[in-house]
């Protein structure tokens, strides 16, 4: 499914994209859609993957009984951590093979770096989906916080309405959203060359909140409960 | 064959592994466990007995740490309960079998071993400890619930505790497999290791050294199989705890 999904998700854009007109000189209407969508789903999938995952940990006491063991909680984290990062790597290398040399996708930056920030970005959808996980009682919640976290993350990020044009109070809410900043290092991998400081900016920023997040998520880990 | 029990050990001068004093623990707006003291030896079997809801669970938590206590202190193997120390010597058996589904038998057992530092050969044998041994590679989801009891006892036994905590490990299982593992329980006590048991099934208290007897968080009775049917004057023991909750009540009232 992990590995599956997203090539199927692509090539239908492919095909959806495919009789649009665009004028010449831009990137294509597929171009567009297939970055954003490369470098962003490694943050939803793994975000919904890993709040449900952690909640049927809390809720079926399996986390509790292995906090009675000598286990460090930042192995545990880091054990979350690397084994959905590896999942999120194999997603990236095979959507990423696909859309660039099936699918005809092309960047004006490297590749490298596409599937790089995809491999944060899912780095920070492990974080916040083990933080998320704390909040919610049963899967079912654990789902809803999709809606509630994921979704305005993305949608403010920039996809639908580029950044600019929203209003100013918008903005500001966009600003301190982590999806944001992932987003702008992608569309700044897909217009340049180079390496530009904006992208490596949004870069440090995103690995910074997925740490943040990793942290919180320590701290919502407790060996002792009422 | 029954194992001694505590207040003799601890009469001959033997270190408690369990001292309990005055605890007290409050869950939501509930106390569930009053002001409860209690010390247990070294190489003793104890059972928890009481009804259900009585703080049997509460009371195994907090020996385990991971409880939050109101009061009270709960000294294990000399250091606070729940210290990074005790970890690696103190196994843990919660009531509901906490073991994942979509894993094998094999599997489950080796996770705990890794977490505990223990190779698969220690596995291996939690395994056949609790006859596993011919489902070894069968998923733990498709198993029934007395098998999935008994991965859960082998997830607790696979690192040779100093204590060993368990909550109604025999729940479901058929009387054969039961006395084995009884049997495996006499063995271990015999080899140094404490048990503390939780147990509604009266008949099994005959297994035990000590027995602590809990009603509504408090500690009726803490007392052996034998001065239990002494002091109450019944030969089940089953009668003998009915008579003692009833003389509890009436105190109570009276």
């Amino acid at each position: 499914m992990i590995l599956v999904v997203p090539i199927v998700v692509i090539t239908l854009m492919y095909f959806m994209f495919q009789n649009v007109p665009h004028r010449p000189g831009t990137p294509t209407g597929f171009n567009t859609a297939c970055l954003i969508l490369l470098g962003l789903f490694p943050l939803f999938v793994m975000f919904i993957i890993t709040a449900i995952t952690m909640q049927r940990e809390r809720a079926s006491g399996t986390l509790e009984r292995i906090l009675t063991t000598p286990l460090r909680r930042l192995d545990l984290l880091a054990a979350y951590g690397t084994a959905f990062s590896v999942a999120a790597a194999a997603q990236a290398t095979v959507a990423c093979g696909v859309a660039f040399l099936v699918l005809g996708f092309d960047t004006a930056g490297s590749p490298v770096w596409v599937f790089l920030i995809a491999i944060v970005n899912a780095v920070l959808g492990v974080g916040l989906g083990l933080l998320c996980s704390a909040f919610a009682r049963t899967e079912f919640q654990a789902v809803q916080f999709i809606p509630l976290v994921m979704v305005p993350q993305l949608i403010l990020a920039g996809i639908i309405v580029p950044r600019a044009v929203m209003p100013e109070w918008l903005q500001w809410i966009s600003n301190v959203m982590p999806a944001s900043y992932a987003l702008e290092a992608l569309q700044q991998v897909g217009a340049h060359a180079e390496l530009t400081a904006t992208a490596i900016r949004d870069i440090v920023v995103v690995i910074g909140c997925a740490i943040i997040a990793l942290c919180l998520a320590a701290a919502t880990l407790r060996r002792r409960t009422p | 064959m029954m194992t001694s029990s505590s207040d003799e050990l601890l009469r001959r001068g033997v270190e408690p592994v369990i001292s309990i004093d005055h605890l007290r623990v409050v869950r939501g707006k509930r106390p569930a466990i009053h002001d409860l003291s209690v010390q247990i030896a070294r190489g003793t079997i104890t059972g928890l007995l009481g009804p259900s809801g009585c703080g049997k669970t509460t009371l195994m938590r907090s020996i385990v740490g991971t409880q939050i206590v109101t009061a009270g202190a709960v000294t294990v193997l000399g250091r606070p309960a729940g210290s990074a120390q005790l970890r690696r010597r103190v196994g843990y058996m919660p009531q509901d079998p906490t073991i994942y589904d979509d894993l094998r038998i094999v599997d489950n057992v080796r996770y705990f071993a890794s977490l505990y530092g223990m190779d698969a050969s220690a596995a291996d044998a939690a395994i056949d400890a609790v006859g596993l041994q011919d489902h070894r590679s069968a998923y733990s989801g498709n198993l029934s619930g007395g098998q999935r009891t008994r991965v859960s006892l082998a997830c607790a036994l696979v690192c040779h505790p100093d204590l060993l905590v368990l909550d109604e490990p025999t729940v479901g299982l058929d009387p054969v497999l039961r006395a084995d593992l009884w049997q495996q329980f006499d063995a271990l006590a015999r080899a140094g290791t404490t048990l503390v048991v939780s147990s509604h099934v009266m008949d099994e208290a005959d297994h035990c050294g000590d027995l602590l007897l809990m009603r509504e968080g408090h500690l009726v009775a803490h007392t052996t199989p034998t001065q239990l049917r002494e002091d109450t004057g019944c030969r089940s023991l089953e009668e003998a705890f009915l008579s003692v909750i009833r003389r509890s009540i009436e105190r109570q009232a009276g």
